[in-house]
């Protein structure tokens, strides 16, 4: 037998691919959990036509790539899959489901050249594809039923959505905004998959914090943006602004900060640029809530950040060990 | 105080064999004596093909300033100067010595200094005579790093007792046995840089060794520091940032912030040397790894092929699938065990199939863990994609000659890539632009 001449070093650590991507997977569950408690059936069917979509999509680009299929075990499309899943009403036709796993494997990440060479987070871009192609599927949500798992739903509006309508009727804020927040922390409100049960999604966050896969830096820095900013606009006006606590648990806030807006791809590298990243995820959120034409602006934001990405890495790269501090080259 | 460096990793130490006394073997058949054993101008050699050479004996000069003298580690006859195996992997010229079993050893009462009677400038030359380079790997020619210009004066000396390569037991077992040898090529060493300063660095792993070293008869400002286990913690620049908080410059050495640092096995060499007058033929390695029947720490003569420390330790439990010269972080990996033994080796590794874990090298996803462990604040994964598609004119604005090759941003890489190698390409690649 002879013997393997790699390079060093040779031994690495056991954190691969796979260990982030399904680390992921397991922190969503709960969220996931929630969705299927509270929309039943039907949210159970669109998770899993998302992931088979995704799976399939994913297989068929790299046959025609000439690739092998081993991508597809990474667990980055399942991913996509409950991602894109997350991100949409239960009660969406099926057919919506497979076009936006064709749009969220083909163009949002194959046409780049797969895992790690795309700009933007493929769940995200189905995500606003759906929503500008569909809006009215994609905005009608099914009221929450909890374990119910009758098929017929019926439609009514998320708090976010709430909120808007009664601004442009009313001219304030109205019930919504002011209502409990223990219905939205267990996710008993109405919602894509994955925005309600708050609580849920954080406990997945955490998680993922715990296991060291993401760092605090764009949950924590996107979070407290929305927080800070939300909050001074509250205190300068409760009639027109909703407190900051409703914008934490409502919408695809706690989706976003913990799973989307932290994906390794399509964010910075250092903490620095993570950091800078979350508090643009965080201002164009809250831009897009309180004066946008959607009562909703996460994925807007994330993806425009995204964009920036690379530009915030390139002003961010950390001073090599040996060279002078910016303090010192300047003295 | 902070004891810590920027960055670094955390793999499994792995010193399986830090209970095991340092012993002998019995002699090889054949030495084979590299004419580069260390960083520099491969040495002269001074004798001819049919002489009989007495132990201790000089066989090989100094073919420039870095490059080092080479001396028969036992008495026996040459018997070929002829291109032999290395632990490059190249055919590099040897002095091939068949040993007699004698051991006669050349008298070299003269160049003994028991009482420290002579000069530091004097004791400078028995260590540039006796061919002693630094024995934790990089083989740099030990008198050159106690020979500092005088605009930079040094105010402290490391003894590097860190030995932060997981596997590797060989400083441990050696500070634990010899703590006197060390402290007193410590003192010499202190003598001729004039520092009046001294720290003998140790990891959290070895306890003990800390406290033998403690106890032992400290000369006069040298204190011992445990400090916490981290890789790559035994890198000179890593070192002194942990120790003093100073930053080696860029392209710069340790001396440019007034630190010489020296492994502790070579302090103890040195010590040899001067008040002995015993040059370097010989050192402590490990050979280690779940491969070896006989894993321990070994006295082992310079030329001595490995396949005969393997042998003479009752050889491998099976057909090897790695075998590696040094630590598994920096070491090199060998396609068979025909090399000797060189002053730079640490240790060997054996390993069989499947006990290190496959590699499937993927695309980049990002993560940002290489940048984080990156004791020089590089950006590994750039400079990987770089020379990967072959972008090899921003290498330079991406610092990648500070890169110091610890392969801490491989060993974290979830998606497998060689970093290290990518960036060594990429340094070949500009040598090999700047000279055209």
């Amino acid at each position: 037998m002879s013997t393997v001449l790699a390079p060093s070093p040779h031994v690495r650590s056991s954190v691969t691919i796979e260990t982030a991507m399904y680390g992921v997977i397991i922190a969503l569950l709960p969220g996931a959990l929630v969705g299927a408690c509270f929309f039943g059936l039907n949210a159970l069917k669109v998770m899993t036509i998302s992931i088979i979509a995704c799976l399939l999509f994913e297989a068929m680009v790299l046959k025609i790539r000439g690739m092998d299929m081993s991508p597809l075990k990474d667990g980055s499309a399942v991913l996509t899959g409950l991602l894109l899943a997350m991100n949409l009403p239960s009660n969406i036709p099926w057919w919506m489901v497979v076009m936006g796993a064709v749009v969220a494997i083909g163009i949002g990440k194959q046409v780049y050249g797969g895992l790690g060479y795309n700009p933007f987070n493929p769940a995200l871009v189905a995500r606003v594809f759906l929503l500008i192609s569909f809006p009215v599927a994609m905005t009608s949500w099914p009221v929450p039923k909890p374990l119910s798992f009758s098929l017929d739903t019926i439609t009514g509006a998320t708090p976010l959505g709430a909120m808007k309508t009664s601004l442009m009727m009313e001219g304030n804020v109205g019930a919504a905004a002011n209502m409990s927040l223990v219905d939205p922390l267990i996710g008993n409100m109405g919602g894509s998959l994955g925005e309600i049960g708050a609580l849920a999604l954080a406990l997945g966050g955490i998680y993922l914090l715990v296991r060291k896969i993401i760092t605090w830096h764009i949950p924590v820095s996107f979070l407290a943006t929305v927080f800070g900013m939300t909050g001074i606009y509250w205190l300068i006006n409760p009639e027109l602004y909703a407190p900051p606590t409703f914008h934490l648990v409502t919408g695809g806030l706690m989706l976003g900060a913990f799973f989307m807006a932290t994906d390794y791809v399509t964010s910075p590298v250092t903490g620095k640029g993570m950091v800078i990243f979350g508090v643009g995820c965080g201002v164009l959120t809250v831009f897009i809530r309180l004066f946008g034409g959607y009562p909703e602006g996460v994925s807007f934001a994330i993806l425009l950040m995204n964009a920036a990405t690379p530009i915030i890495d390139r002003y961010t790269r950390p001073r090599v060990f040996g060279y002078p501090t910016r303090k010192e080259a300047r003295a | 105080m902070a004891n810590r460096f920027r960055g670094g990793v955390h793999p499994d130490d792995s010193k399986h064999t830090s209970k095991q006394a340092i012993s002998g073997l019995q002699p090889a058949e054949r030495l084979i004596l590299s004419l580069s054993q260390h960083i520099g101008a491969p040495s002269r050699p001074e004798v001819s093909v049919g002489d009989r050479v007495l132990k201790y004996q000089p066989i090989a000069s100094p073919g420039g300033f870095v490059s080092m003298a080479l001396h028969a580690p036992t008495s026996g006859t040459v018997k070929a100067i002829e291109p032999a195996p290395h632990p490059s992997g190249r055919l590099v010229t040897a002095i091939i010595i068949e040993p007699d079993g004698l051991d006669e050893a050349l008298d070299r009462t003269d160049k003994a200094d028991p009482g420290l009677a002579r000069s530091p400038e004097n004791w400078k030359e028995t260590i540039r005579d006796s061919g002693i380079v630094g024995m934790g790997g990089a083989a740099f020619p030990t008198h050159v790093k106690l020979s500092p210009p005088e605009d930079k004066p040094i105010d402290m000396i490391v003894a590097n007792g860190v030995e932060c390569e997981p596997y590797l037991t060989a400083d441990h077992r050696l500070m634990l046995e010899s703590p006197d040898e060390i402290l007193g090529g410590l003192f010499l060493a202190m003598k001729i840089v004039g520092a009046k300063k001294a720290v003998v660095a140790i990891e959290a792993n070895k306890p003990d060794a800390a406290e033998v070293m403690r106890k032992a008869d400290l000369p006069e400002g040298v204190t011992v520091e445990v400090l916490p286990v981290m890789y790559p913690q035994g890198a000179e620049k890593q070192l002194i940032q942990a120790l003093t908080g100073r930053e080696v410059p860029t392209g710069g050495l340790p001396m440019d912030v007034g630190v010489v640092v020296q492994n502790v096995g070579t302090l103890a060499t040195m010590n040899q040397a001067i008040k002995e007058g015993r040059p370097m033929v010989e050192r402590v390695m490990t050979l280690g790894g779940p491969l070896p029947n006989g894993p321990g720490n070994y006295m082992v003569s310079i030329g001595t092929s490995l396949s005969h420390v393997v042998e003479q330790t009752g050889g491998l439990k099976g057909p090897a699938a790695r075998l590696i010269n040094g630590g598994p972080m920096m070491g090199q990996a060998l396609a068979g065990l025909e090399s000797p033994v060189t002053k730079g080796t640490s240790g060997l590794l054996a390993f069989g199939p499947g006990e290190l874990r496959t590699l499937r090298q993927r695309a980049c996803i990002r993560c940002g863990s290489c940048i984080s462990v990156c004791p020089a604040s590089l950006l590994p994964h750039t400079l990987g994609s770089m020379v990967e598609f072959r972008l090899f004119n921003q290498l330079r604005e991406f610092n990648i000659t500070d890169c110091i090759e610890c392969g801490s941003c491989a060993f974290v890489c979830p998606a497998d890539r060689n970093m290290v190698q990518f960036i060594r390409q990429g340094k070949a690649e500009l040598l090999a632009l700047a000279g055209k």
